[in-house]
């Protein structure tokens, strides 16, 4: 365990640190951007890692509130598993494959992610059950605001050179991904102030509703014109292949980094909460019950 | 259970009825409301010049955030009120349907929000000078959407903020991040109405949309929020 979180720090700093070299020294100029343009080799990689995280809280979340009821559990389940194949399945359809193409994205690209949906949440389950999803799902949650906050800092710092202005409001990505990072920092500050016994319980329930909501946002301002520029993956979006390279190496940087960051964090919430089962029962006048993980330090609180 | 359960429609009717008796005895809601959403116009006029023409601009987004912000005063008391002598508790225990109280309380809300603003929109048309141009007949249910949207929310996470430290400044903390697409919808709706410079079916359908998901979602959820003490 130990090990294995020193091997991949050594390797997530040489990555971070090459990737960075390459995004800075060896990547091209972008032509009428200029040196401006590398910021898109922290924005894009940060905005993923950040939607990848905010995806595995839902479904952390989401998996959490069936687990109360058996009958809830299978349902959930089904529905994923329909989902995916309903999307695999509609993403070769002609006219769906028509629209799909002319917006410049693979269909199988589409039906490989809606295929990998109902393998993630299955096994989310399997890698994390019980209480640990709920750890999950708040080790996910805070790292995914903090990456959704580099996103939202890099975005203006690139736009006001090259649009002429900090912020565009009404502008479909940047609105959603404002709103997006609103919805998990109420979701953190609800963790922070509840005092209910089953704080989980209403964050997964809150997290469920935020996440019903990104859809509901994103086609809320759809007919806005975009400014944003056309995603380079599964977009209209044209990328010099050298810059997409360079891009992929730093999302992999990023990907190491926010998985060190969130095993460390979730590492942390598991001992907290040893601890506290371990004051509530000394409190009880009881033996500590708890195999505690790792010798407890005084003065842990 | 050896009794029939409690049919949802009864208990339903029983809350609502209890809740709209309280109100009309004691008006506590509804008169904070009209006098906070009074207090918001008269500022805003103040604040902006109310005979300019682009006035038709902003009432739209005004207007829903003087309800948008009076409605959580209302919310707020909504549960605390059955705080008192521990009426959740007893309900918690008793076999009636957790949705029957949810779908009391918010119906109980919508009425009050909705008097609320038959009250107050024509102080809104004096104090800003307002002159249709748009199809007017589609302000009623963009106002009646939109406000079923803000008092589903606002009873959902009335409820959830019932469980933490500080009740009262968690409600439009949770409320306004979750609610953005329908007070978009609400506002885009009104002022496309206002200026009637574009049509505003589709604010309806994406409001309608936001009220079917969340209305849906929350039915389903209401239970866990209940229990979670």
């Amino acid at each position: 365990m130990k090990r294995g979180f020193l091997i991949l720090s050594v390797l997530t700093g040489l990555l971070l640190v090459y990737a960075s070299y390459q995004a800075l020294e060896v990547a091209p100029t972008e032509r009428t951007m200029g040196d401006v343009q590398r910021i898109f080799y922290y924005h894009v990689p940060s905005a993923w890692t950040a939607f990848l995280l905010f995806f595995i809280n839902f479904v952390a979340s989401i998996q959490y509130l069936a687990r109360t009821k058996p009958s809830a559990q299978t349902a959930t389940k089904w529905i994923f598993i329909a989902i995916g194949v309903a999307g695999a399945v509609a993403s070769f359809l002609p006219p769906v494959q028509q629209q799909l193409t002319s917006l410049g994205m693979r269909p199988s690209a589409l039906a490989t992610t809606a295929l990998m949906l109902p393998v993630f949440y299955l096994l989310l389950g399997k890698w994390f059950p019980g209480e640990k999803l709920d750890i999950l799902a708040v080790t996910s949650a805070e790292v995914g605001v903090v990456f959704c906050t580099v996103v939202l800092v890099t975005g203006p710092l690139w736009a006001r050179p090259v649009w002429g202005i900090w912020w565009a409001p009404g502008d479909i990505r940047l609105t959603s991904t404002l709103v997006l990072w609103l919805i998990y920092v109420s979701y953190l500050l609800l963790r922070r102030f509840s005092n209910s016994a089953q704080t989980q319980m209403l964050a997964a329930a809150l997290a469920v509703s935020g996440a019903l909501d990104v859809p509901l946002v994103y086609f809320s301002i759809w007919f806005f014109r975009t400014q944003h520029p056309q995603p380079v993956i599964g977009g209209n979006g044209s990328i010099d292949p050298r810059m997409l390279h360079i891009l992929l190496l730093n999302w992999l940087a990023f990907l190491c980094f926010a998985s060190l960051v969130c095993w460390s964090r979730f590492r942390l919430e598991v001992l907290k909460r040893e601890v506290e089962e371990a004051y509530a029962m000394e409190s009880l006048g009881e033996p500590v019950a708890v195999a505690p993980s790792m010798p407890l330090k005084r003065g842990t609180r | 259970m050896t009794e029939a359960p409690v049919s949802l429609w009864s208990v339903t009717a029983a809350t609502l009825k209890k809740d709209i008796r309280l109100e009309w005895r004691s008006k506590d809601a509804l008169n904070s409301m009209l006098f906070f959403s009074l207090l918001v116009v008269v500022i805003f006029s103040f604040s902006f010049d109310p005979l300019a023409e682009e006035s038709r601009l902003i009432v739209g987004g005004l207007v829903w955030v003087a309800f948008l912000f009076a409605a959580v005063v209302a919310l707020n008391q909504t549960w605390a009120r059955e705080l008192r002598n521990q009426v959740l508790d007893a309900y918690r225990v008793s076999p009636a349907p957790a949705n029957a109280l949810f779908l009391a309380k918010v119906l109980g809300n919508f009425i009050f929000v909705i008097v609320l603003e038959a009250l107050m929109t024509p102080l809104f048309i004096i104090f800003y000078n307002l002159h249709v141009l748009g199809p007017v007949w589609q302000l009623i249910p963009i106002a009646f959407l939109g406000t079923w949207a803000l008092v589903v929310n606002g009873t959902f996470f009335a409820a959830m903020s019932l469980r933490t430290r500080n009740r009262e400044l968690m409600l439009p903390l949770l409320l306004f991040p979750i609610s953005i697409p329908a007070v978009l919808g609400m506002v885009a709706g009104t002022t496309a109405v206002l200026t009637g410079d574009n049509p505003a079916h589709f604010y309806i359908v994406l409001l309608l949309t936001y009220d079917v998901v969340f209305t849906t979602a929350y039915l389903g959820l209401f239970e866990t929020i209940l229990h979670a003490e």
